[in-house]
């Protein structure tokens, strides 16, 4: 079974942390991994840097920015993770945009991703119709479960449409915002939360952006079966370098 | 062959809605009914109405007799330059601020690269009365001072794109990140025939009265509809869709696009997107983009600010490939050179986009019965800096 759809049946609310690979450097990428499994995480999302996120705020695309200046490559992240399955059991996640994953070419990017024990992938600007259409069964061929977002503005057909073609989780835009800018929640969430809770979907959700400590992990996880946190960990490493996870998570839970 | 959309929203393999599920809503509802707002009666008559009363159209084609002398067949010129704001966009720009309007928005947002679109959103949201965002990048406000505070004068407010290369491509990522914040009551006025279906299909209908006219014009000027070759340079490419749209299907007229080869297309410092890019996504479609192997988009260079992108508009990517249109590169020196000679020889200080569309003169040789017709999308005055350092004036 993949490792993400057997950690969903854990009876827990799930912490997913998101950082950029070859941030804050180029060698990083395995070691916070490691300390994120050490320190209790329960899902890691490791983005693939792009040089134009769209969907990003300031803090992940600065650090995006900040590993291309690395030298951080499609090639160089799967050298990285080439060993990752000796030293970690954790569920991972390729999360990054479709236009590099495109020129290594979908299918070869996703047999390699297959081969290192990567789990899934998150593409945000890789349409749920296209994806249906065209890529579908190479991923299912790999056994890569597939992450679609759903925002305060999806529909509830929409929703239903992205659940039928779901595999793993659905990715709960907490608000209709870019990474990194929300400041905390009020009524509106608490309301998209309870709806989207009611519809009964067959597919967990996890609720990303706006989530950066304790109050915002416990209020997103009311309903839904867990939180990312991308932009508030990314502080983090930016302001107490890649040595410190142990603080930064230990405030979470 | 079909060089229009198709009913999925591409032209060829190039073109779709690459967009994150944020947008989804915004870009499906303008899908949904683009096409039936543009076809009311009312919209029509409103839209025409400004065209004519406001932005001067229709624009004259004018027939360039010493230019047509010098290089020995005959040339038209298709005088955008003359409109309000001095150039194409703005026929974009009204059919947008109506479609907007008609959707219900109460704000506009806006990206712009040497400030001619973002002058000519500004335009029409003055003249509609509704509140004006205009992303720039940092670079480009620094350098395109008059068009900044034009659109200032206007009422719009001029936000810095930081990001990146802080040029046309970051200031659209800046502006589609406002229209993720702001999902209910905004639109995004895209400037080119770029972005998701259906804005490329949109933008090239809005531009398409340039070819229109070009048919009754011509008809009256020459006793047909049909030049044998319509010449347009192309940054995103929407003052060339306009210029080809009616066209597109009439085999006997040539297509021939002009990019921007900057100081040489093997160069390091060029934009011509036909020559280097490879199948990509940038800004929400499939199209030419320059790029890494890696697929990390890379920065274009040309002396010219509205040529000055990465990626061309799908419909054009198509085009290409499908050898529909001819496609030709040419230097900022050879551009230069051809806005000083048009200057010279006609009285008429072309825009340094636009000057690029006349260089094909002298990498091309028409016959001397050929009937070319080239859009001069863009008048010079915003260049006049330019081109007093570059011929040290």
């Amino acid at each position: 079974m993949n490792r993400i759809t057997q950690k969903l049946q854990e009876d827990k609310k799930i912490l997913s942390i998101y950082f950029s690979a070859g941030y804050p450097n180029l060698n990083d990428t395995v070691q916070i991994i490691q300390d994120l499994e050490k320190n209790g995480v329960d899902l890691i999302e490791i983005g693939l840097p792009f040089s134009d996120p769209l969907a990003d705020g300031p803090t992940i695309q600065g650090s995006s920015t900040q590993a291309l200046h690395n030298g951080m490559t499609t090639e160089i992240l799967f050298n990285q993770l080439g060993n990752i399955r000796e030293s970690v059991s954790i569920p991972l996640i390729i999360m990054g945009y479709f236009n590099p994953m495109l020129q290594y070419g979908v299918e070869a990017f996703c047999q390699k991703c297959a081969e290192i024990g990567i789990d899934g992938l998150i593409i945000p600007d890789l349409p749920v119709d296209v994806y249906a259409e065209k890529y579908k069964a190479i991923f299912e061929k790999y056994g890569l479960i597939n992450v679609f977002l759903i925002t305060p503005q999806t529909s509830d057909e929409r929703i239903r449409f992205i659940d039928s073609v779901s595999n793993g989780f659905i990715y709960m835009v907490s608000s209709a915002s870019v990474t990194g800018s929300q400041a905390g929640f009020g009524n509106t969430q608490e309301t998209y939360f309870e709806r989207i809770a009611n519809l009964n979907l067959k597919n967990p959700q996890i609720v990303g952006f706006g989530i950066s400590n304790k109050e915002t992990f416990s209020q997103a996880t009311k309903y839904a079966k867990g939180a990312i946190i991308g932009s508030a960990f990314i502080k983090h490493l930016s302001e107490s370098g890649s040595g410190k996870i142990e603080e930064f998570i230990g405030g979470i839970r | 062959m079909n060089f229009n959309v198709d009913e999925k929203g591409y032209y060829g393999e190039f073109g779709g809605a690459y967009i994150p599920e944020m947008l989804y809503p915004n870009v499906e509802e303008l899908r949904q009914k683009y096409l039936s707002i543009m076809d009311e009666p009312d919209f029509k008559a409103e839209f025409n109405q400004l065209l004519k009363d406001y932005v001067g159209r229709p624009s004259p084609l004018y027939f360039a007799k010493r230019l047509s002398e010098k290089y020995n067949t005959k040339v038209y010129l298709k005088r955008e330059d003359l409109n309000h704001t001095g150039a194409h966009k703005v026929n974009n720009t009204i059919g947008q601020i109506l479609l907007a309007k008609r959707l219900g928005k109460k704000r506009i947002i806006a990206e712009t690269g040497a400030g001619q679109h973002g002058v000519a959103t500004a335009t029409v949201c003055a003249l509609m009365g509704i509140e004006c965002i205009v992303y720039m990048g940092e670079i480009d406000i620094a350098r395109q001072a008059p068009n900044v505070a034009r659109m200032k004068m206007l009422g719009a407010e001029v936000r810095p794109a930081l990001s990146g290369s802080r040029t046309l491509k970051d200031a659209t990522n800046e502006a589609i990140r406002d229209w993720i914040n702001n999902p209910v009551d905004t639109h995004y006025i895209i400037g080119s025939a770029i972005g998701p279906h259906p804005y490329p299909d949109m933008v090239t209908r809005f531009q398409s009265i340039i070819s229109e006219e070009i048919k009754w014009q011509l008809k009256e000027k020459e006793g047909r509809e049909n030049p044998d070759y319509v010449v347009a340079c192309i940054g995103g490419g929407s003052n060339a869709a306009g210029t080809y749209y009616h066209f597109l299907h009439e085999p006997e007229v040539g297509i021939i696009a002009v990019e921007a080869a900057g100081k040489g297309v093997d160069s390091g410092h060029s934009a011509a997107t036909s020559k280097l890019g490879k199948v990509g996504v940038i800004h929400g479609c499939k199209t030419l983009l320059m790029q890494t192997v890696d697929g990390q988009i890379t920065e274009p260079y040309s002396i010219s600010a509205g040529l000055d992108y990465p990626g061309v508009g799908p419909m054009h990517a198509h085009l290409a490939q499908s050898g529909r249109g001819e496609f030709f590169s040419v230097t900022d020196d050879d551009a230069m050179n051809a806005g000083l000679q048009l200057t010279k020889l006609e009285g008429i200080i072309p825009a340094i986009e636009s000057a690029h569309a006349f260089a094909v003169l002298d990498q091309k040789k028409f016959k001397p019965t050929d009937v070319v017709v080239i859009s001069l999308s863009g008048r010079g005055d915003k260049d006049l800096d330019n081109y007093i350092d570059y011929f040290k004036l």
